[in-house]
């Protein structure tokens, strides 16, 4: 069931197998603290010790690797889980996933979350006093293609507010989740919509410094991608780290 | 970073985000793992109890904890792996679980075998730990080790750890419950979890 040989093409590698190549790091600034004040849970969860640089060895280079079993064909299409069909804007969700070295991702697990078109979340804790939707639960997931295109079909979620600070509104956003190749390459993260006017107001958001790396959590709308008389076209690209090249990998 | 790793990078990479609160409408429990290994797996098996706390001690609810391991001969399920060892079909080496209002969670898994560190030196049996919560941007990457075995004085990986901090990365054996070991994780304060940069 689980043939990792048949899901994934092996890397270059060198040929003593004690010998890895090594996932680059991330370029300073592209990722976010764990203590960020304004996100006020961070207080309480962020570590306060530097964290041990950890060359990679084995045990990173490597980590799950995920089949057909693990998403079906229509688990890409939220808006066809239940008897009827969601309200809301209906719109697709597309694109690669990519390494930062711009090679495609390919046969890799996305598993995205939402709240509704309403703006609440079909789970237990969520108290917003905003209607469910019987026809929406919210939850989907697919493998890249060959080529590391990915696909959703979706409505587009709402706004809702949060406690972390007098009248906080997150900006609308879909979770994504991705495992890639290796325990180095798991990436968590938001996908926003283009020009949301929350942006300037949300720490999650803002908790990222960089503005071109912020930059890198919006879809594009692409009308291209629309579909005549159906779904609205959002453009979303996954950048995972790459390999480092070494010249171990050169020899061969 | 060397300038030879940088020349290869043509993309940025995305920036991380908190997992937030509501991840369970897609990590559910008929995806979760808690089995990592089956009846047939090969190996010293084990019961792990897993405790997620905060900064103040309180004990850490809806947190996602995924484990990766390899088997029982030191070998990862993964193409990456060019050890001459076997796979075990019935292993994938995975597991995650969502911990409950008391911060727990458990699995069911095998010891791993020892898998090459840094320059080939032999590393202490170890899970690879990755703990995912809201407040917390980006996941931590820490790792869970055994308490009391031999091979912890020798590994290439827990040497990079401050002596008084390896303490914190090591499951304990549960008295009177053979197979049984516990382990806490700490996000923050005088109990602070070692967390990887990976």
């Amino acid at each position: 069931m689980y043939n990792a040989l048949a899901m994934s093409r092996p890397s270059k590698r060198p040929r003593d197998s004690n010998l890895v190549t090594p996932y680059h790091r991330y370029p300073r600034g592209s990722q976010p603290p764990y203590l960020y004040p304004p996100y006020r849970l961070t207080l309480s969860r962020a570590p306060r010790k530097p964290l041990i640089v950890l060359p990679h060895t084995l045990s990173e280079i490597t980590g799950p690797v995920f089949g057909h079993d693990d998403a079906r064909e229509t688990d890409n299409d939220l808006t066809r889980q239940h008897a009827g069909e969601p309200l809301g804007e209906r719109i697709t969700v597309s694109g690669r996933v990519l390494d930062d070295n711009g090679r495609p991702v390919p046969n890799t697990l996305i598993e995205i979350w939402q709240c509704n078109s309403a703006g609440r979340y079909r789970h237990r804790i969520d108290q917003h006093h905003a209607p469910l939707d019987p026809n929406f639960s919210g939850g989907g997931r697919t493998l890249t293609d060959a080529h590391g295109n990915y696909r959703f079909v979706t409505v587009k979620p709402g706004s809702y507010p949060w406690e972390n600070h007098p009248n906080a509104w997150r900006p609308a956003h879909i979770h994504f989740s991705l495992y890639g190749t290796a325990f180095a390459t798991r990436l968590v993260t938001q996908m926003y919509f283009p020009g949301d006017p929350l942006f300037p107001f949300d720490p999650i958001f803002n908790s990222v410094r960089d503005e071109r790396a912020r930059q890198r959590m919006i879809s594009r709308f692409e009308m291209n991608r629309t579909e005549p008389g159906w779904s609205l076209g959002f453009r979303f690209d996954l950048v995972v780290r790459g390999r480092e090249s070494t010249p171990f990998e050169r020899k061969e | 970073m060397s300038a030879k790793s940088k020349a290869g990078r043509v993309l940025e990479p995305t920036p991380w985000c908190t997992v937030g609160p509501y991840f369970s409408v897609t990590v559910t429990d008929a995806n979760c793992v808690r089995a990592i290994a089956l009846a047939n797996t090969k190996g010293e098996r084990l019961k792990l109890l897993c405790s997620v706390f905060d900064r103040d001690g309180k004990c850490v609810p809806d947190t996602l904890i995924e484990i990766w391991q390899a088997n029982a001969d030191g070998k990862y399920n993964h193409p990456d792996d060019r050890q001459a060892k076997s796979i075990d079909a019935s292993f994938r080496g995975f597991g995650r679980q969502v911990t409950g209002l008391d911060g727990m969670c458990e699995f069911e898994t095998i010891k791993p075998g020892r898998v090459p560190g840094p320059h080939g030196a032999l590393q202490a049996p170890h899970l690879e730990v990755g703990v995912f919560t809201r407040g917390v941007l980006k996941h931590l990457a820490t790792r869970i080790y055994f308490s009391g075995d031999a091979a912890n004085c020798e590994c290439p990986v827990l040497a990079l750890v401050p002596k008084a901090r390896r303490a914190t990365l090591m499951a304990q054996p549960v008295a009177g419950q053979p197979g049984t070991w516990r382990h806490e994780i700490h996000l923050s304060g005088r109990k602070e979890t070692v967390f990887f940069d990976v």
